[in-house]
């Protein structure tokens, strides 16, 4: 089993840059060696469009690219056909909504989204619903950023509270598993069980972006119709993102993009398409990003999910534990202060300091953090702030980067003290 | 790259100058970026195009308001077209640090609301 200097040992990023403390894995996760090494291969060894070449360099392509279609299904546990290569996340967001959504959504239905979203999970919606005269809806979470449907005690999905949101009039229900802001792990699982028993007909679109690289994916567990996720913040490369989607949904859909690759035979007068998944794979996609991308999910198994979920775990928790015991009430933390039920995407506000400052003044201590709304105006808004100061944690993370940052805050409140 | 937080910009920040309100004003103006929540007030009083009196209030960054306190200071006693002519340049020249690009519109934020209190 790795330990976590082994891990360190293997993302080049960590040596070329002595002193790095790397707290932004929320915005991207650095890259291992293996990944890289994926890539470079790719371009140096075989590098040949897919699909279409009938030489043996192609095939070798071909092969790679399909087998990191088998690869990332047998990870989330899908199959296949249903895995859909896009660029990120939020293509994959955007092609349920064109595809799908442009056609369930009417004047009198709705759809139905969380005011913890990031915006490619809000947007597009919000903007469909405009555009079709459709109810837009939003649920709200509690101070304590946790969903307004669910049980304060248990944390499980109320159906009271469901039904007051969720009818026979909802086409789609678009939430996060894990917020990018707050932590939150969502109960993904029973709330879609619950809506299907209101709406056995409602279509579920999870945003993974947050849950994928912290902790194990069944999208069959699940139960959701669409799960999509980015490979550039689960150790691969940027610039490929991955849709899941039910076979009997994507088979029934319209495309979303048209052209080459994705055609089976074109005549003036009309075109057929081919087969999942190859019709929602229009053009050259990124080859080299999707082969290694399997790399990036062997490299998770090869860590394996007790190390990933301890470890977060256990550095979730230090750090907000220091964080409450040197700053106390002066910390401002968006989301809950107990480490149980969320990852380790910690969003704070330090009193009187601006949240821009605080960034800034970090990184002259070469602590890299994110600042600003993250791409949740919504969220921010709900906590009437216009921005927070994020440190986001992964498995290469060790408690020194914890006293860094601790560190790096007491030089803010000195350097900017009146 | 070294520090933009120097002596000069902390000053400002600590102790800023026109910061408040005027008993009275000739124009006012508030300019926002609401990417970080940036908001300043702008309040001016002229005679004959001859800046007399100029304040500003509303939160910000160190930079935002280090750059607000600088240029007010800068624009009494001047003319309005003079500070017409005031640019990008001329704030970072004031300011005297280097910013990325991210944080160049926090500085700027007091050069948006000194020009809109000109137009008026």
């Amino acid at each position: 089993m790795k330990t976590t200097h082994d891990i360190r040992t293997d993302f080049p990023v960590l040596h070329n840059n002595k002193g790095l403390v790397y707290l932004d894995s929320a915005a991207t996760s650095l890259k291992p060696k293996q990944v890289i090494d994926k890539v470079v291969e790719y371009y140096e060894q075989y590098s040949a469009n897919i699909h279409r070449g009938l030489y043996k360099m192609s095939e070798r392509a071909t092969e790679e690219y399909e087998d990191s279609r088998k690869v990332v299904a047998s990870f989330i546990g899908a199959d296949v056909d249903e895995i859909i290569f896009t660029r990120n996340t939020t293509e994959g967001l955007n092609l349920v909504a064109y595809a799908l959504g442009r056609e369930l959504l009417a004047l009198g239905s709705e759809v139905v989204t969380t005011v913890m979203e990031h915006h490619s999970n809000f947007v597009p919606w919000q903007q469909l619903s405009f555009e079709n005269g459709t109810d837009f809806k939003v649920i709200d979470i509690t101070s304590e950023g946790i969903l307004t449907i669910l049980d304060p005690h248990t944390g499980m999905p109320d159906i009271h509270e469901l039904e007051k949101i969720i009818s026979k009039r909802t086409k789609i229900l678009a939430l996060t598993y894990v917020s990018n802001v707050l932590g939150t792990i969502n109960p993904i699982k029973e709330i879609i069980n619950i809506v299907k028993k209101i709406n056995p007909k409602i279509i579920t679109v999870v945003d993974g972006a947050q849950a994928i690289q912290h902790l194990p994916v069944n999208v069959k567990e699940l139960g959701c119709d669409f799960f999509s996720f980015s490979s550039h913040k689960m150790f691969g490369p940027t610039g490929v993102g991955v849709l899941y989607g039910k076979k009997e949904l994507l088979s029934a859909m319209y495309p979303f993009l048209y052209g080459g690759e994705m055609v089976d035979v074109v005549s003036i007068e009309s075109t057929t398409f081919k087969a999942l998944p190859h019709k929602y794979e229009a053009g050259t996609p990124h080859i080299a990003g999707v082969i290694a991308l399997k790399e990036a999910v062997k490299y998770i198994q090869a860590v394996g999910w007790e190390y990933i979920e301890k470890h977060e775990a256990e550095l979730t928790e230090y750090a907000l534990r220091s964080l409450d015991e040197r700053f106390g009430k002066n910390m401002r933390i968006i989301g809950s202060r107990a480490a149980k039920g969320r990852v380790g995407a910690i969003a704070f506000t330090l009193e009187g300091f601006h949240p821009h400052d605080v960034a800034q003044i970090l990184d002259e201590s070469r602590i890299a953090v994110r600042a600003g709304n993250h791409c949740a105006m919504p969220l921010h808004t709900r906590f009437g702030l216009p921005a927070t100061t994020r440190a986001s944690l992964s498995i290469y993370n060790e408690k020194a980067d914890i006293d860094a940052l601790i560190a790096g805050l007491e030089k803010v409140k000195k350097t900017l003290s009146r | 790259m070294s520090s933009i937080y120097q002596d000069i910009i902390l000053d400002h920040y600590r102790n800023p100058r026109n910061n408040g309100h005027l008993a009275r004003h000739t124009h006012k103006v508030t300019v926002n970026n609401p990417l970080c929540g940036d908001l300043l007030t702008f309040e001016i009083y002229d005679e004959n195009g001859i800046v007399k009196e100029i304040a500003f209030s509303g939160s910000g960054c160190a930079i935002s308001q280090a750059s607000a306190s600088m240029l007010t200071e800068y624009a009494v006693g001047k003319s309005n077209d003079e500070l017409k002519k005031i640019d990008k340049d001329i704030v970072l020249e004031m300011l005297g640090i280097e910013l990325s690009p991210n944080r160049i519109k926090c500085a700027l934020l007091s050069l948006e609301g000194l020009h809109k209190l000109l137009a008026k």
